[in-house]
């Protein structure tokens, strides 16, 4: 890992004695694709703007490059913002609202001109120079508002939902944009997004946030395939969550029956949840399921059928390329590593954040 | 909309007939002629008179000053408002339309009573021993009738315009190093020019063409190009004059309306 950037240290913060961010700590590294995940409200948002110096925390530090830039303000520090409704300046055109930045800090004609046809380039919008931001769709505008903020140069690139106002292929096409960006510039980029399919594509660690706390920080493989609690569970993808027994290690009574699985330090008879992928669950013939059950919904998604089977007084979520129609009976398996066991939530707090999405 | 829905705006095409098209027209026509009917541009070119020549002149001064000081006591004001929270502002906005809604002949006697050697201003700084101020019947006066009237019309669009300024541009703006000085004139002023050419518009048009103001706070003595129209119409008689004098006075408003066409594409500024 490279070395640490940006530090969030004890950061606190509340609107109308609303609590959005509470004591929270977060590490960020250099050239990081760091994505903030959330539903609204959760306090990605806040986090974001106190990065950016527009939000002051309550109590705690930021530390950005060893220094506390907790009290400077956003024209001072060393990063960029793109915004979520693009920001552009309406009243300039593409090249001076590109080189705004530039001119605030009095750089050359030439070395503007330079910057300028560099940001078009990257942003894959040459000859767009004396153009109006109206003039251009969306995600054009969006491009202008990426080229406006790293002609400056930031260590860091912020960006807010920057995508939330596209349509569905164009927001996928820019994905990818963003992903070369980052790797030709070689700078951070903290993201802000509720949609986590944008998250799992891009990012490089992901941190998972629900009411102002963080609820998990990884990989998108550990996200997706170790979520450390149902909130995370069940926001990142679809999930079949059961309350279990955790009998010992490596063996796990759901819903009645036994099954093997691969966690192990949960102790003896400790009461747990269990986290399985729908494409987890194999359906098989009855005679050859660890359990029993009968298929009562069926749906057509394309890619593959997505079912609902009642079995053991569970409706378990199925998604199977092979067809099982409504009314048959089937046979649940589940290998050992798609068996996810989480803690059970310890306070009553965060049962209520996990019952609330 | 149906043809058979169009005798729907027959009510307000007889309106604009009556009581635009047709009065226009009289103008234009007494403007034109003499009082025997023959064509003759001697009442336009009378403006050059001295006396008339010194309306005018007077007129367009006054009604310049107005608006400047309307434009430096609204504009700071209006920013203060837009970035107040919508329930605190529409107190401060009721205070400030409040005497909107009282007659206008009403608050402008009001102030020469509050003027007049003897008034209200002056009996209190004569109780306090201070010397007192003789501004009645002086284009301060003047002055500051017009911009008491129509401070409110400068105000508005301005505060409408300064409102849809999105919060995100003035936060990217210090994103990328602009201190507020620097966001204030290469951002928030330049979007702002719509309200800034509604506002001067709504002020100088009718401070230019007022004659009430002058007539109540200024005295007998000093004639704006309004008094002079006045009273060609009124105690001379002579609708041609008049009507040469309102025309010329008209290209004025044109030439300020032109512009304010020129500036305002999008509308963004005409809000009342």
């Amino acid at each position: 890992m490279e070395k640490e950037l940006i530090q969030l240290v004890d950061i606190s913060k509340s609107f109308d004695g609303q609590m959005v961010l509470d004591e929270l700590n977060l590490n960020i590294h250099e050239n990081e694709f760091v994505t903030l995940l959330g539903p609204s409200g959760c306090g990605k948002t806040t986090t974001l703007r106190i990065l950016g110096g527009f939000t002051n925390p309550d109590t705690g530090k930021v530390i950005f490059d060893g220094t506390d830039i907790t009290q400077i303000p956003p024209n001072k520090r060393q990063l960029n913002t793109v915004f979520q409704k693009y920001a552009l300046f309406t009243h300039m055109t593409i090249a001076e609202n590109i080189a705004f930045g530039l001119k605030v800090k009095k750089k050359s004609k030439s070395y503007i001109d330079d910057k300028i046809r560099y940001a078009l380039k990257l942003v894959n919008l040459e000859g767009y120079e004396n153009r109006m931001p109206n003039s251009l769709s969306g995600g054009q505008q969006q491009r202008i508002a990426i080229a406006r903020a790293i002609v400056n140069e930031p260590k860091v690139l912020l960006l807010d939902e920057p995508l939330g106002a596209l349509d569905l292929k164009l927001r996928q096409e820019m994905q990818y944009e963003l992903i070369r960006m980052k790797n030709e510039l070689g700078i951070t980029f903290v993201y802000v997004t509720h949609d986590q399919e944008e998250a799992l594509t891009m990012s490089d660690t992901i941190v998972v946030m629900n009411q102002g706390y963080i609820q998990q920080i990884g990989s998108p493989e550990s996200i997706y395939n170790e979520p450390e609690n149902a909130f995370v569970a069940d926001f990142i993808g679809d999930s079949n969550i059961i309350s279990a027994t955790m009998i010992e290690d490596k063996l796990v009574n759901i819903l009645g029956t036994r099954f093997a699985c691969v966690d192990t330090g949960f102790g003896r008879n400790r009461p747990v949840d269990v986290v399985i992928r729908p494409e987890d669950v194999n359906l098989v013939e009855p005679d050859q399921g660890t359990i029993q059950g009968v298929v009562t919904h069926l749906i057509f998604k394309g890619v593959h059928y997505e079912m609902e089977v009642m079995a053991a007084g569970f409706e378990w979520l199925v998604h199977s390329t092979t067809l099982f129609p409504v009314g048959k009976e089937v046979g649940i398996r589940v290998d050992p590593f798609n068996i996810q066991i989480m803690n059970k939530p310890e306070s009553e707090d965060e049962e209520a954040v996990a019952i609330d999405i | 909309m149906t043809s058979k829905n169009k005798w729907l705006s027959s009510p307000y095409i007889l309106w604009s007939v009556m009581f635009i098209i047709i009065p226009l027209g009289m103008i234009f026509y007494y403007g034109l002629t003499d009082k025997t009917g023959a064509f003759t541009l001697e009442n336009i070119t009378a403006i050059a008179t001295a006396e008339h020549a010194k309306a005018l002149w007077l007129s367009l001064l006054l009604s310049i000053i107005s608006t400047v000081i309307c434009f430096l006591l609204a504009y700071p004001l209006a920013m203060i408002l837009s970035n107040m929270k919508v329930n605190q502002h529409s107190f401060i906005i009721l205070i400030f339309i409040l005497p909107m809604w009282m007659n206008f002949l009403l608050r402008t006697l009001a102030w020469q009573t509050l003027l007049e050697k003897n008034g209200v201003i002056n009996s209190i700084l004569n109780f306090l021993h201070l010397p007192g101020m003789n501004i009645i019947n002086t284009p301060y006066a003047i002055i500051l009738g017009m911009v008491y009237n129509f401070l409110p019309f400068m105000v508005l669009p301005l505060y409408n315009v300064l409102s849809k300024i999105d919060e995100n541009v003035l936060d990217a703006s210090r994103d990328l190093g602009a201190g507020s000085v620097h966001t204030f004139f290469r951002i928030i002023l330049p979007l702002s020019i719509p309200g800034i050419i509604s506002g001067i518009t709504m002020v100088f048009v009718p401070a230019l063409t007022t004659f009430v103001i002058s007539t109540l706070l200024g005295g007998s003595k000093i004639l704006l190009i309004g008094n002079v129209i006045e009273q060609e119409f009124t105690q001379a008689s002579n609708w041609h004059l008049g009507s040469g004098l309102s025309i010329v006075l008209m290209i004025f408003i044109i030439l300020n309306m032109i512009a304010s066409a020129i500036f305002d594409k999008e509308g963004e500024g005409s809000m009342l």
